[in-house]
């Protein structure tokens, strides 16, 4: 197999990993500058305290806790959609799986680290695992997104097996150049050929290694589908549990992890775009992608706008005074502009956009993933934010306005989790090499039974 | 076993806030100075709470004492992950400073905001520093971890050890809260809400006697007598 003439998919999707363009090493390095001024927040925030923050009493919790909430949230674009998409066996999943995965990977990191960042005593985090209590949902938290990150790091790297084997082929050939084929002189060194060599744990695409895998796969497939909708109900709970107004609600759970998929394929639709044009995948990433998942994206709009309605007309209809404080904070309180422009972005963009096959283009399905992207982390903020000013006990509402350390720290965040992605991307290919050859094949075949069955 | 209780009489409570100081000279909570205080970050483990009903001219105000609720069912307790906060034999809820991972859950949990949190290392200016309480039971807390009213429970201790000293066992009646031992008005009571023979226990059965948000199912130890 080593040895063949590099096909089109393949010589597409090993080019990046021979070359990297002065553009690419530009994009890195802006966010590696940006990262750098989150870091130097964080030491700061980690030398003074968490008083360099907005926080206050009654309002413990801020943004980090909204981004925690948040990147948990799009971890869900991964896995989850690439496990229903194989368990349904879509077709039409095989190029986009990879990406989607490894959004799910970088997500949990970033997630987990939102946490720590949040934490006042991030040094004592292990006391986690010491001194752990079941009784608090913070427990379930860690268990649930420690299960999540082991099964999807899993469920990243088993179908990469084969390609990584591909990969140690094409390196050993010529120590780092390309095949003798395409013959491109290349900066590639040699450490990659045996990380290469280690993570393809001695695949040689026999029919026995073959059935292991795809087995393996199913396993996982069906098995990630639970542990990710216990992940973002247990990250609700961690508000759902407390007594707060219009946090303790049973519809919480259900409703964030509506939001966590709906969030997700956003983040699957920016990435999936960007990796598109920049490796040029315009053959493989195309119609059929964008518009099926264009639909997918328009149903958990829908779901999200359900479960928002009955989440605010029940508690809206009520009298109970908490909430009423709650309610009108959102509606027509100072967080009104956040709370319309939610809607607007979770709802009225994405219906205006993708209800029209017209709309579910690259150029459109982008537009509407980045205003779900924003209204989403608008969501998350609202639910937090609203309640912890308004307080059971009301002795007047509280004021939170986050600072620049706050902002700088999210920023650097979401510039690190971008940069993680596409550096993975420098040293894995993007697309599933052979899961999208094993799809060419299925097509083949049906393409010759459907000619027989119509000859017939 | 005491089940320690607290009752406060709002007829009697001129809103002084002598409870405050005397806590905070007690427990050596620090000063928040007015930029941390304007915004939100004073830590007052005792504060006079104002609730203010109306519009001028018609305004009603409550003004409310506020220690920690000490609830018999403390929803601080359940969420905390590590059991830093925590029920200790006699029901009060204590916090263990060196455990706290500073995650403020069990802020958010607390309906009563009588969890603090250490935003910044403590500090002090040099004339109260050299009043500080020596005793190590209320040394001051590190940045980063929770804080709130103990009802005072090294007071506890040393009234157990001055009972022992003094060959005689330890009643309820030796120990006091500051809050309740500097109350001006007299307005507090400190005592075993289990023993009838008690004013404590009196008081709190009390047609006047609520507690503060009842209906959550917290079981406060603290009862408010109504105003009025």
């Amino acid at each position: 197999m080593a040895k063949d003439r590099e096909t089109d998919l393949e010589r597409t999707m090993l080019n990046p990993l021979r070359q990297t363009t002065m553009q690419f090493w530009l994009v890195i390095a802006a966010l590696a500058a940006i990262c750098a001024l989150g870091v130097i927040a964080l030491v700061r925030q980690w030398a003074l305290g968490l008083g360099v923050t907005g926080m206050n009493r009654p309002v413990y919790w801020g943004i980090y806790i909204t981004n925690f909430v948040f990147f948990i949230g799009i971890s869900h674009a991964g896995t989850l959609i690439s496990a229903i998409l194989r368990v349904t066996q879509a077709e039409w999943r095989r190029p986009i799986t990879r990406i989607a995965e490894a959004i799910t990977f970088f997500a949990l990191l970033l997630g987990a680290m939102s946490i720590i960042i949040d934490l006042g005593r991030p040094e004592r985090v292990l006391y986690l695992l010491i001194w752990g209590r079941y009784q608090s949902a913070l427990l379930w938290d860690v268990t649930s997104i420690s299960v999540y990150l082991l099964s999807s790091t899993l469920y990243l790297y088993l179908p990469m097996v084969p390609d990584l084997a591909r990969l140690r082929d094409r390196w050993a050939g010529g120590r780092g150049q390309g095949s003798e084929v395409s013959g491109q002189p290349s900066a590639v060194s040699d450490w990659r050929y045996h990380l290469y060599r280690v993570l393809s744990l001695g695949w040689h695409g026999s029919h026995e290694q073959h059935r292991r895998l795809e087995r393996a796969i199913g396993i996982m497939a069906i098995l990630i589908i639970p542990i990710a909708v216990s992940v973002h109900t247990v990250v609700s709970w961690i508000f759902g549990m407390t007594m707060q107004p219009m946090w303790r609600s049973t519809i919480l759970g259900p409703y964030f992890v509506v939001g966590a998929i709906f969030s997700g394929i956003a983040m699957l639709f920016i990435f999936m775009t960007i990796v598109r044009k920049a490796w040029r995948l315009e053959p493989w990433i195309g119609a059929k992608q964008y518009n099926y998942l264009g639909i997918l994206l328009l149903v958990m709009s829908a779901f999200w706008g359900y479960f928002t309605l009955a989440e605010y007309l029940t508690t809206g209809y009520g009298t109970v005074t908490h909430e009423q404080h709650v309610i009108q904070a959102k509606l027509t309180g100072e967080y009104a502009p956040w709370f319309y422009a939610m809607l607007a972005c979770n709802l009225i963009i994405p219906f205006a956009i993708l209800l029209r096959r017209q709309g579910r283009t690259p150029a459109g399905t982008l537009i509407a993933a980045v205003a779900i992207a924003v209204g989403m982390w608008i969501e998350r903020f609202t639910i937090i934010a609203p309640t912890l000013t308004r307080p059971s006990l009301g002795f007047g509402y509280a004021v939170y306005t986050p600072t620049i350390t706050e902002i700088a720290i999210t920023a650097a965040s979401l510039s690190l989790f971008a940069m993680l992605f596409l550096l993975f991307f420098k040293l894995f290919p993007a697309i599933s090499i052979w899961e999208v050859e094993e799809g060419e094949h299925v097509e083949a075949v049906r393409q010759k039974a459907r000619e027989l069955m119509g000859v017939a | 076993m005491t089940r320690w209780g607290m009752v406060i009489d709002l007829d009697k409570c001129f809103a002084c806030q002598s409870c405050t100081a005397a806590c905070r000279m007690e427990n050596n909570t620090p000063p928040a100075g007015p930029d941390q205080a304007s915004r939100d970050r004073a830590i007052l483990w005792n504060e006079v709470l104002p609730f203010v009903e109306g519009e001028y001219p018609r305004v009603k105000v409550l003004l409310v004492p506020r220690p920690c609720q000490q609830c018999d069912n403390p929803p601080c307790t359940h969420v905390c992950p590590v059991r830093a906060t925590y029920k200790n034999a006699e029901g009060l809820v204590m916090v263990d400073y060196a455990r706290c991972i500073g995650c403020r859950m069990c802020t958010v949990a607390c309906p009563y905001q009588v969890r603090y949190f250490n935003w910044y290392a403590p500090e002090w200016p040099a004339a109260l520093k050299a009043h500080l309480n020596p005793d190590p039971e209320v040394a001051p807390r590190p940045r980063g971890v929770v804080e709130k009213c103990t009802f005072c429970i090294h007071r506890r201790r040393h009234a157990e050890e001055k009972a022992a000293a003094e060959g005689r066992p330890f009643s309820a009646t030796d120990y006091a809260p500051a809050c309740v031992q500097t109350c001006t008005g007299r307005a507090r009571y400190f005592g075993d809400l289990d023993d009838p023979n008690r004013l404590v226990y009196q008081l709190s059965h009390s047609p006047r006697a609520f507690r503060l948000l009842e209906e959550m199912g917290t079981e406060p130890k603290v009862y408010y007598l109504k105003q009025g």
